[in-house]
């Protein structure tokens, strides 16, 4: 270890951390609705990204039933497929992941992982989803408005998003605006809690390098979330006061149903610009976290210390940098001088790196681990295999002479849903199998829950990977229908109404595994105390569930990694990270090994 | 430690190096809620700067038409100076218990920084007699737009303002609200500086 302490340092008592005044709830509301406890506020997060990502799914079950058979379902017309594509795409990727992974996972693990007793600032932490949840309901309001959502794609390029003949271009669009504002300021709200708590108020003993990688990954995409989403913010002012107030901030001069405008001078670039540059970290706030929680998965479920920890965190680090330094990638078919577009395929290739960097970390990790097939590990194993599909298309993707002539094919969907919409949705499902023991202590059912396994992972690449070939095919994204194309093979409508099954099969097996949640909370083996033998402190908490602040009377002190699994010599192939050096069980002495090899190589 | 030693640490060498003896539990040696709020400004620099960078990429072509700058919005700069300015002395005042400087200074900055937002609104009333409407040319909606957002923190720092002031009423010994006024100080100079540095953008375009 480097200089901890210096030689001719006195011994200085650490400078304790003022108890906090835990908040106690004291009626049935402040405790299960106005709650300022991380745990509730997590569950609450949770439920709410859970009911409008059913609402998503849903909205993907229409699409999938327009383009797999075209003109079959009459109530299903061209404006309405449009707000569908918008609605799914903003509610996966902000309302549902970001929500999930930060408000969900971030509240419920970050103070338990650190030993803290709750988030630093409670009272802000409930705030933040009580305006989350007003962002959802803004969002939901725009429904049911004259002209119904906005239909202008998620990315809500302007001008066409708030011209007429885009859905929702009335009221729909200003409330997309207004809900997004409010999102971000709710998170906000949230994201430095998260911060500040990983910061200042873990336990004795756990420094930065001792911390489970899931806190360093959403702490990291804390971090690129808090700095990313200003972008947003200000793209969604700007936007709005043109809708509203007639500014010109993004409309350039322009002929709408034939009648000259009166805005003029505006730049739609600017959008582009401010939407991506929020846009690109955005991958990575989802990703982060999943290549965190992945990580743990991986050590807990093949009994086996993380390989290259070190390494595993820099590359977090890596490539939350990395990622604000890439969004013109997005751009390349909106205009852009060469020069800009050699420069970000160039940053966009570099961040392969770190990635690569990680994805291999996971490999070796498993690499003469013991490796149980339990669902969380089956869950993580799939997600490195559909990040590493996933990733290698971006590759592909990320360069401009490739990039344009598939940009607006359906590679490009096949692509970034297999990246960033399968491969965190599995994480976040092992996710749920490996805590939700800790958070409700029972177990999920293993029949329902390898059935759920089974499907998801096999359904979604009858989804995704036929897609690709679409895509190569010509088949462009964002159609309502392509009719009869001279270049588009008949078989490619074959392929799409298969596409369409597999998805509808595929949504089918999420809602057993709703129903499994639910039915397990009541009727699902009782679980024992830490049932993956997991080393991090969540598991060590007094009570199961962990009680309101945690940990009983006294934190619990660190006293190494989380990552002492199958530690040679000692009786238990695990050892939490609260258990003191001298109170560690030790086998019956053995045959001393040839070579007194004891210490696994690093 | 400093954050590079944190970030080398090898943490699966040994669980008996003294680390939990010599582990101080903060990575900063500062209260949390100073913490927060510096996050919170560096949040803030960048939706200002996301501004700044627009407006300044905007003003380069040519059906660009800068506003007339009032007169009145230099008086308004100065109101914000003392208004940092007494905020600032009621800061350094706590320090040294002078419990009578410490009132006088918050409730000067506070009454002060209303009479900045008064000022404000009474600048865009003239613009708006004028003719320059924030939908007839960009000069005027970025105008109309940085300045709505600079006058919506600073009604946030009011609220902040307020607790503390109910706190110092209430407090017998002015230490007790230290680090409210701190950092209340502390959010007042983000937004001066801000909106200096808007000022100067305004009169050099």
């Amino acid at each position: 270890m480097a200089t901890v302490a210096p030689a001719d340092a006195a011994y200085v008592p650490p400078a304790e951390v003022e108890e906090v005044d835990l908040y106690h709830p004291k009626s049935w509301l402040t405790k299960y609705v106005f709650c300022q406890d991380a745990k509730v506020i997590a569950i609450q997060y949770s439920i709410t990204a859970v009911a409008i990502g059913m609402v998503g799914l849903v909205m993907s079950w229409l699409m999938r039933l327009q383009l797999g058979f075209p003109d079959s379902f009459s109530f299903i017309d061209e404006s309405l497929y449009y707000q569908l594509i918008t609605m799914h795409g903003m509610i996966m990727v902000i309302y549902l992941l970001t929500a999930l992974f930060l408000g969900g996972f971030g509240n419920y693990l970050i103070p338990l992982m650190v030993g803290a007793r709750d988030m630093v600032f409670p009272y802000v932490n409930m705030l933040s989803y009580w305006v989350y949840l007003g962002a959802v309901l803004v969002l939901i309001a725009s429904f049911f408005v004259p002209g119904g959502p906005t239909g202008a794609g998620w990315t809500l390029y302007p001008p066409q998003a708030i011209l007429q003949g885009t859905p929702g271009s009335g009221a729909g669009i200003v409330l997309m605006l207004v809900s997004l504002a409010l999102f971000i300021v709710g998170f906000t709200m949230g994201g430095l809690n998260y911060v500040v708590t990983v910061l200042q108020a873990r336990t004795r003993g756990m420094t930065l390098m001792r911390m489970p990688l899931t806190v360093w990954g959403i702490f990291v995409a804390t971090i690129l979330a808090l700095l990313a989403f200003p972008a947003l913010f200000v793209g969604a002012i700007m936007m709005t006061l043109d809708r509203v107030l007639g500014t010109s901030f993004f409309m350039p001069t322009i002929v709408e149903l034939g009648e000259q405008l009166k805005y003029g001078g505006g730049s739609p670039l600017l959008f582009q610009h401010l939407f991506w540059f929020f846009g690109h970290p955005e991958v990575y706030i989802v990703a982060l976290p999943g290549f965190g929680i992945v990580s743990d998965l991986l050590a807990t479920h093949a009994r086996r210390h993380i390989f290259g920890y070190r390494m595993m965190v820099w590359a977090i680090v890596a490539i939350g940098a990395l990622s604000f330094v890439v969004w013109a990638h997005h751009m390349y078919v909106s205009g852009m001088n060469p020069y800009f577009g050699f420069f970000f395929a160039t940053t966009t290739l570099i961040i392969a790196v770190p990635t690569a960097i990680k994805v291999y970390n996971w490999a070796l990790t498993l690499w003469r681990g013991d490796i149980h097939l339990t669902l969380p590990m089956l869950f993580a194993i799939a997600f490195i295999v559909t990040f590493v599909n996933g990733g290698i298309t971006g590759l592909f993707l990320g360069n401009v002479v490739v990039d344009v002539p598939l940009s607006d094919t359906m590679f490009v969907v096949a692509h970034f849903h297999m990246v960033m919409g399968v491969a965190p949705i599995l994480v976040i499902l092992g996710a749920v199998y490996h805590w939700y023991p800790l958070m409700t202590g029972r177990m999920l059912h293993e029949g329902m829950g390898q059935f759920h396994f089974w499907v998801t992972f096999i359904g979604a690449y009858s989804i995704y990977f036929p897609m690709h070939y679409l895509g190569f095919v010509g088949v462009p994204r964002r159609y309502y229908e392509i009719g009869v194309t001279e270049f588009i093979p008949d078989s490619a409508a074959t392929l799409n109404a298969n596409i369409t099954v597999a998805a509808l099969i595929v949504g089918f097996a999420q809602l057993v595994f709703l129903f499994n949640i639910v039915w397990s909370a009541y009727k699902g083996k009782k679980s024992e105390r830490n049932p993956w033998k997991a080393t991090t402190l969540e598991w060590q908490t007094p009570q199961m569930p962990p009680g309101h602040g945690n940990f009983g009377a006294e934190l619990p002190v660190v006293y190494r990694w989380a990552y002492e699994y199958s530690l040679p010599g000692a009786k238990d192939d695990y050892i939490p990270q609260n258990v003191a050096p001298a109170e560690v069980a030790m086998a019956e002495p053995q045959q001393e090994l040839p070579g007194g090899a004891s210490q696994p190589a690093e | 430690m400093s954050i590079l030693q944190q970030l080398t640490e090898k943490p699966w060498l040994d669980a008996n190096d003294g680390v939990v003896e010599l582990h101080r539990r903060r990575a900063f040696s500062l209260p949390t809620v100073t913490l927060g709020l510096r996050f919170l400004l560096a949040v803030l620099t960048v939706v200002f700067s996301l501004f700044f960078i627009a407006y300044a990429d905007r003003l380069t072509f040519p059906d660009w038409h800068p506003l007339p700058e009032p007169w009145l919005l230099w008086l308004n700069t100065a109101i914000l100076i003392l208004s940092s300015f007494a905020m600032q002395k009621a800061r350094t005042a706590v320090d040294r218990g002078q419990s009578e400087i410490v009132r006088f200074g918050m409730l000067a900055g506070g009454v002060l920084a209303f009479t900045f937002l008064a000022g404000q609104l009474l600048v865009w009333r003239q613009l708006v007699g004028l003719g320059y409407f924030a939908e007839s040319n960009p000069a005027n909606a970025y105008f109309y737009l940085v300045t709505a957002l600079h006058g919506v923190h600073l009604l946030g720092g009011l609220v902040a303002w307020g607790r503390a002031s109910a706190k110092l009423r209430h407090s017998t010994e002015v230490s007790e609200v230290h680090l409210s006024i701190e950092l209340c100080a502390v959010y007042w100079h983000f937004l001066l500086v801000i909106w200096l540095a808007l000022f100067a953008l305004l009169l050099f375009t």
